[in-house]
């Protein structure tokens, strides 16, 4: 095995981050993005705008900021940054727009009219979102979960500036490896390197293909 | 018993104003050019436009006045859209099951399987929406939208998706529904063959507006409607079957003015149909004439008259106690003389049953 312990616990710790990220955007980022698929609030552009900071920013400086607001000359009463706590929260916003966008566009691509059709058959908006819109737009959400999930993954800027790279805690794979070329362990930075890159891989094939299924489905 | 329709609803090249009474019983047609605010007025009957504002009441339920305002779901309608509108997600049977389950044990008093055998889908239950056609389709919309056992059925132009055939073909079912299950219909139509084909109640709109709204036969013939100025200028005349002829085949239909004779096709005696005269498969004489193939020939006296375009003139005549339209020429008419208040002899070219 070409691992050592330190690897598989940054694994681990990859994965539950990315899972956990993932598994919270989609619960605060599948209301966000309905409302913005509906609303004709006019100055929604400047929420859709703060939603897709993080696509052009570089990551340090949103981690910069996160640092300042999580550590503890911060305004939090107990600090976050260096904690577990902290890289999730970092990593829900630096991921939102991979999941709150798809989310919207599969919402505008549904229209009112099934929606409608729904509340004339005495459907309530929340049965509806349930029955009509979530089957719908089921390629959205997968598309958004897979990638939120892998995004979470490769982040780096934000989990080094917010987590600070603390073995066993804080410490991802993306780090991990850049450790282990920064102290010449080739060997080690091509197997998590390898490993990752054939996991992100076979997940894109997986959206694609499925994307792709259904979207023969539809009418 | 009746239903109270007031609305008003404001958009940026749009208003609609209306208020209007029409009974709670047969088939109303909403009647306009597109753009009128009948889809919107139907909609705001549904509960679908939150920014209409106004009173409804339907049997003496309120469904919305200012103080109360019921939503969309829960407004016992059934609605078909212009399109078919199914759910591409659900088979058939689950898309006609959909409101179906929604509605309380004791609210169900339509029998699915009767709908499913009025409309003829029950070969269609197992399969997707977009493997159907869409005459299919926009049955199982009917047949979805009646599970729910409506109060009120309001229909958008529900065959202007449809050529001509499957027109045809789903047009009869909206009477038949409306003989076997008593559901009050509204159906927005811009189509004057629909409207006289089915429509028992007319209510004329135009830019947000109502026009005119009363009995179908009675604005059929009012000259100053543009139902009776268009190309397919028609009156309906009810008449009772009162004698039939085997010898030729034919049926004599009674009405106030006189008699009509059509084939006798599936015709019983006694039985009550409606005539249609188009206005321009009538012509006028000034004498009764003898000589002619033409069967059906009325003593009519000239009630109105207006001109259409530059060569076309467009009479209103009074046989009986009913009216009938004539197309004819400016030259004909002054060669004829004719005057408002003169006897003249209609002879209809042809006539059409209507159920």
């Amino acid at each position: 095995m070409m691992l050592n312990d330190n690897d598989l616990v940054a694994l681990l710790i990859t994965f539950k981050l990315a899972g956990l990220t993932t598994l919270i955007l989609l619960l605060l980022g599948t209301p966000l993005a309905w409302w913005l698929a509906r609303t004709e609030w006019r100055f929604k552009f400047l929420l859709e705008a703060i939603v897709a900071l993080p696509l052009v920013l570089p990551p340090t400086v949103l981690g910069f900021y996160l640092l300042i607001l999580l550590g503890a000359n911060g305004p939090l009463p107990e600090p976050l940054a260096f904690t577990f706590t902290g890289l999730v929260i970092g990593s829900v916003i630096y991921s939102m727009p991979f999941v709150v966008q798809p989310l919207q566009s599969a919402f505008v691509a549904i229209g009112r009219r099934p929606l409608e059709v729904a509340a004339t058959l005495r459907a309530s908006p929340l049965d509806r979102f349930f029955t009509v819109v979530v089957p719908l737009a089921r390629p959205g959400f997968l598309t958004a979960a897979v990638l939120g999930f892998a995004h979470t993954i490769g982040e780096f800027g934000v989990v080094l500036m917010v987590g600070g790279n603390i073995p066993g805690e804080t410490q991802v794979v993306s780090i991990a490896i850049y450790d282990h070329v920064e102290s010449l362990e080739y060997t080690h930075a091509h197997w998590l390197s390898g490993g990752l890159l054939l996991l992100s891989f076979v997940m894109l094939i997986c959206v694609y293909a499925m994307n792709r299924r259904f979207s023969l489905v539809k009418p | 018993m009746s239903i109270q329709i007031q609305f008003g609803l404001k958009r940026r090249d749009f208003s609609l104003a209306v208020d209007f009474v029409i009974p709670s019983r047969g088939i109303t047609a909403l009647f306009g050019a597109s753009g009128c605010g009948k889809t919107t007025l139907l909609r705001a009957i549904a509960g679908l436009e939150p920014t209409a504002e106004g009173e409804l009441d339907v049997d003496g339920h309120v469904w919305q006045n200012p103080q109360r305002n019921l939503p969309a779901h829960k407004r016992p309608v059934g609605y078909v859209f212009q399109e078919p509108s199914l759910f591409p997600h659900l088979t058939v049977q689950k898309n006609v099951e959909y409101g179906l389950r929604r509605i309380a044990k004791k609210d169900r008093l339509i029998a699915t399987e009767k709908v499913v055998e009025l409309l003829d889908i029950a070969d269609l239950m197992s399969r997707k929406p977009n493997q159907l056609s869409g005459g299919e389709q926009q049955r199982v919309a009917i047949a979805r939208a009646l599970a729910v056992s409506p109060k009120l059925l309001l229909l958008d132009e529900p065959l202007s998706a449809l050529d001509d055939g499957l027109k045809q073909e789903i047009l009869p079912y909206f009477e038949l529904l409306q003989r076997r299950l008593k559901i009050p219909m509204i159906y927005v139509s811009h189509s004057t063959d629909e409207v006289a084909k089915i429509a028992d109640h007319l209510v004329l709109m135009s830019a947000g507006r109502v026009t005119a709204s009363g009995a179908t036969a009675k604005l059929l013939t009012q000259l100053q409607y543009p139902l009776a100025q268009g190309e397919q200028a028609e009156a309906l005349i009810e008449a009772v079957v009162a004698d039939i002829d085997d010898e030729y085949a034919l049926a004599y239909l009674d009405f106030s003015g006189g008699r009509f004779t059509v084939p006798k096709q599936t015709l019983t005696l006694g039985q009550s149909v409606r005539v249609r005269v188009a206005a321009r498969d009538v012509s006028l004489t000034l004498t009764h004439q003898v000589g002619t193939s033409i069967l059906n020939i009325f003593t009519a006296i000239v009630d109105e008259m207006v001109t259409i375009g530059e060569a076309q003139l467009l009479v209103k005549l009074r046989v009986g106690e009913r009216f009938m339209l004539s197309r004819l020429t400016r030259k004909s008419a002054d060669i004829l003389g004719l005057k408002i208040g003169a006897t003249v002899y209609a002879q209809a070219k042809t006539v059409a049953l209507l159920s």
